[in-house]
């Protein structure tokens, strides 16, 4: 019993980071129906970008969020101007699924010839720290990410409901049409939209770095999982996105006490298969658009 | 009745396959022969996923998962001997049987969703067979693979046996498109990809149709999956079920032009090539990967209907420019016009 809760407790904080990660990645969806394949190799340069800056200037990683936010969010706006905005033709969804893989595999390149594929983590003099709560391990880094997390997804909620940006944003998720008659520039709506995507990945790479060892090539374990997860929480829903993590941190981290490390990532995807069979719109996801 | 191979057909089908396999009776490097067995490859594994991807319409990325069975299927079947060389050969029929009936609920189930969500679904497909390859470590060795027996042929035409089986096994799946794309289950598979909903409006059984071609194209992969393996002796979990085999596979689908017979072979032919090009000059560094990521947004961004249906359409242009100033009433194709006609246009050039 007392391995189990100690496993929802973990599953639970797990979870607060994949919402970030996987919040930006929905968002996107559901701005331009575009299935950003590259979040993975993003939040992997996110992850070290952050590492360079502990290692090289003895900046925080949780202080070198303040860095590193800004640059992926300008890396995302280029990426959105310069590759996704030209694209046309009939396939624009199919089109844009592969030019983001291509985003990913050159990141994935730069990567590996600047650090070399060799297994790394960001080491900071807490990060093996943990605080006991009534008989349960809560580790200090897996905790300070799920504040941040949680935080950020908080200023992220806000934006969208609360600022005239946020508005046309899901404007343009209700009705991209409609929107721009009312004078919401979509390509704006759209170039921002994908910087802030990218923002949570540098946020997202960040605490990934401090919790695993990662290597240029973990992009493909990582966007696997958040997949499942915006799939599972209903494409361009990011309430749906953030339960859906927490429903996956939870049986991943359970499966993984109960049964074998190995076989917690393959729970994942069963889940996802048996939802998919009862509800092939996801959890949260609407039969129509607008699930902002 | 109209005949199903038009003379035309025929004779470029004829001379194409008169070629491969003259090449290696005709001699050249060994590197030369290598290399067209994974060009081969490819097309036979292109012109399979067309089936789904291109024809039906549903973008498949698991594709890679498939291929992994076939060649977990050759390698665990013949581990310890592969007799007088030829058995796994003759096994492939087989494996392709199996894997195709695997897919059936397979691609029921993901066909459930449409367009960008099959592809994430089918994606999540991918990893679940790298997974369970990676874990399943008494059937598929783990991370440590699996091996082939090695087979008993003679040095100086080693490769002539998988290259050839490619070939056939190429052959087999151009026919096998060409026959589809000249059938009712064909149009139906067309309805699918132009508009699901009207389709099963009018009487199309777009499920039966679409899962029919999901599992067609399955086995057809897995079969490909199952000479790989043989030829390259060593199985691994990341190379066997390797997403960018997916990825490969459709972007020379679109580079040639989907839902056409010729495209995803031409495809094959131009990017394999170039792929080892690059593997060749940038190999020591990773920067490989960069090159080919940009060879990949330019095709995206400058040819995204893929060459053949690009050129169809430019001579479809012509021919009605041409048509306008000799009658002079009839006015130039508008842009919509021809959008409208596209999946026609790219059907009649494919069947040509």
């Amino acid at each position: 019993m007392h391995a189990l809760i100690q496993a929802i407790i973990l599953g639970i904080l797990t979870g607060g980071v994949y919402a970030l990660m996987a919040s930006g990645q929905t968002m996107i969806f559901g701005i331009m129906k575009v299935v950003n394949l590259a979040q993975g190799a993003l939040i992997m340069l996110g992850a070290y970008l952050t590492y360079s800056l502990f290692t090289g200037f003895g900046i925080d990683p949780f202080v070198s969020l303040l860095i590193t936010t800004p640059l992926l969010f300008l890396l995302g706006v280029g990426l959105q101007w310069a590759l996704l905005r030209p694209l046309h033709g009939d396939d624009v969804a199919q089109l844009s699924l592969l030019v983001t893989f291509a985003i990913a595999l050159g990141v994935e390149g730069v990567l590996s010839f600047v650090y070399g594929a060799t297994l790394t983590n960001i080491q900071p003099g807490y990060a093996n720290d943990s605080w006991t709560m009534f008989g349960f391990q809560i580790s200090v880094v897996r905790f300070w990410a799920f504040m941040i997390s949680i935080v950020l997804l908080l200023a992220l909620g806000a934006l969208l409901k609360r600022t005239k940006f946020g508005r046309s944003v899901r404007a343009t998720v209700q009705n991209p049409t409609s929107a721009e008659l009312l004078g919401v520039n979509a390509r704006r709506v759209s170039a921002i939209g994908f910087g802030l995507g990218s923002a949570t990945a540098a946020a997202g790479g960040a605490v990934f770095g401090m919790l695993n060892s990662f290597n240029p090539g973990s992009h493909y374990d990582l966007i696997s999982k958040l997949l499942t997860v915006v799939i599972l929480g209903g494409l361009g829903s990011i309430g749906g996105a953030i339960y859906a993590a927490v429903i996956m941190g939870v049986i991943s981290s359970v499966v993984a006490a109960v049964a074998s490390p190995i076989w917690s990532d393959f729970a994942f995807f069963i889940v996802l298969l048996l939802v998919l069979l009862v509800r092939p719109q996801g959890l949260f996801g609407a039969k129509t658009r607008g699930a902002l | 009745m109209k005949s199903l191979v038009s003379p035309a057909g025929a004779l470029r089908a004829g001379i194409f396959f008169a070629i491969l396999i003259a090449i290696p009776l005709v001699g050249g490097p060994s590197w030369l022969l290598n290399m067209l067995i994974f060009t081969v490859m490819y097309a036979a594994l292109s012109s399979s996923w067309n089936i789904v991807g291109g024809y039906a319409g549903y973008p498949s990325l698991g594709h890679a998962a498939f291929f992994g069975i076939g060649a977990y299927a050759v390698g665990i079947t013949f581990s310890k001997s592969v007799g007088a060389g030829y058995s796994p050969f003759w096994s492939l029929p087989v494996i392709g049987l199996a894997v195709a009936l695997i897919a059936v609920p397979v691609g029921w189930i993901s066909m459930r969703t449409r367009q960008d969500v099959f592809a994430i679904v089918t994606i999540t497909i991918l990893f679940i067979a790298q997974t369970l390859a990676f874990n399943l470590n008494g059937l598929t060795g783990g991370a440590q693979g699996t091996s082939v027996a090695a087979p008993p042929f003679p040095a100086g035409t080693y490769d002539w046996p998988f290259y050839f089986a490619m070939v056939v096994i190429l052959a087999v799946t151009m026919l096998i498109s060409h026959l589809i794309s000249n059938s009712k289950f064909g149009l139906a598979l067309l309805t699918v990809r132009a508009d699901e909903d009207k389709a099963q409006g009018i009487g199309v059984r777009v499920t039966g149709v679409k899962v029919s071609a999901f599992a067609l194209s399955a086995g057809m992969v897995a079969m490909v999956g199952g000479i790989w393996a043989y030829y390259v002796g060593f199985i691994y979990p990341q190379f066997a079920v390797d997403p960018l085999i997916t990825i490969g596979i459709v972007l020379m689908t679109f580079l040639g032009g989907k839902g056409t017979l010729w495209g995803p072979v031409l495809g094959a032919f131009i990017l394999v090539p170039a792929q080892e090009y690059f593997a060749q000059a940038f190999g020591a560094s990773e920067l490989y990967l960069l090159a080919y990521a940009l060879v990949f947004i330019v095709i995206m961004l400058f040819l995204p209907r893929g060459i053949i249906p690009s050129i169809a359409m430019a001579r479809h242009r012509r021919w009605q420019r041409l048509a306008g100033e000799a009658g002079s009433t009839v006015p130039a194709a508008g842009g919509t016009s021809t959008d409208a006609m596209d999946p026609t246009a790219t059907m009649t050039e494919g069947t040509r």
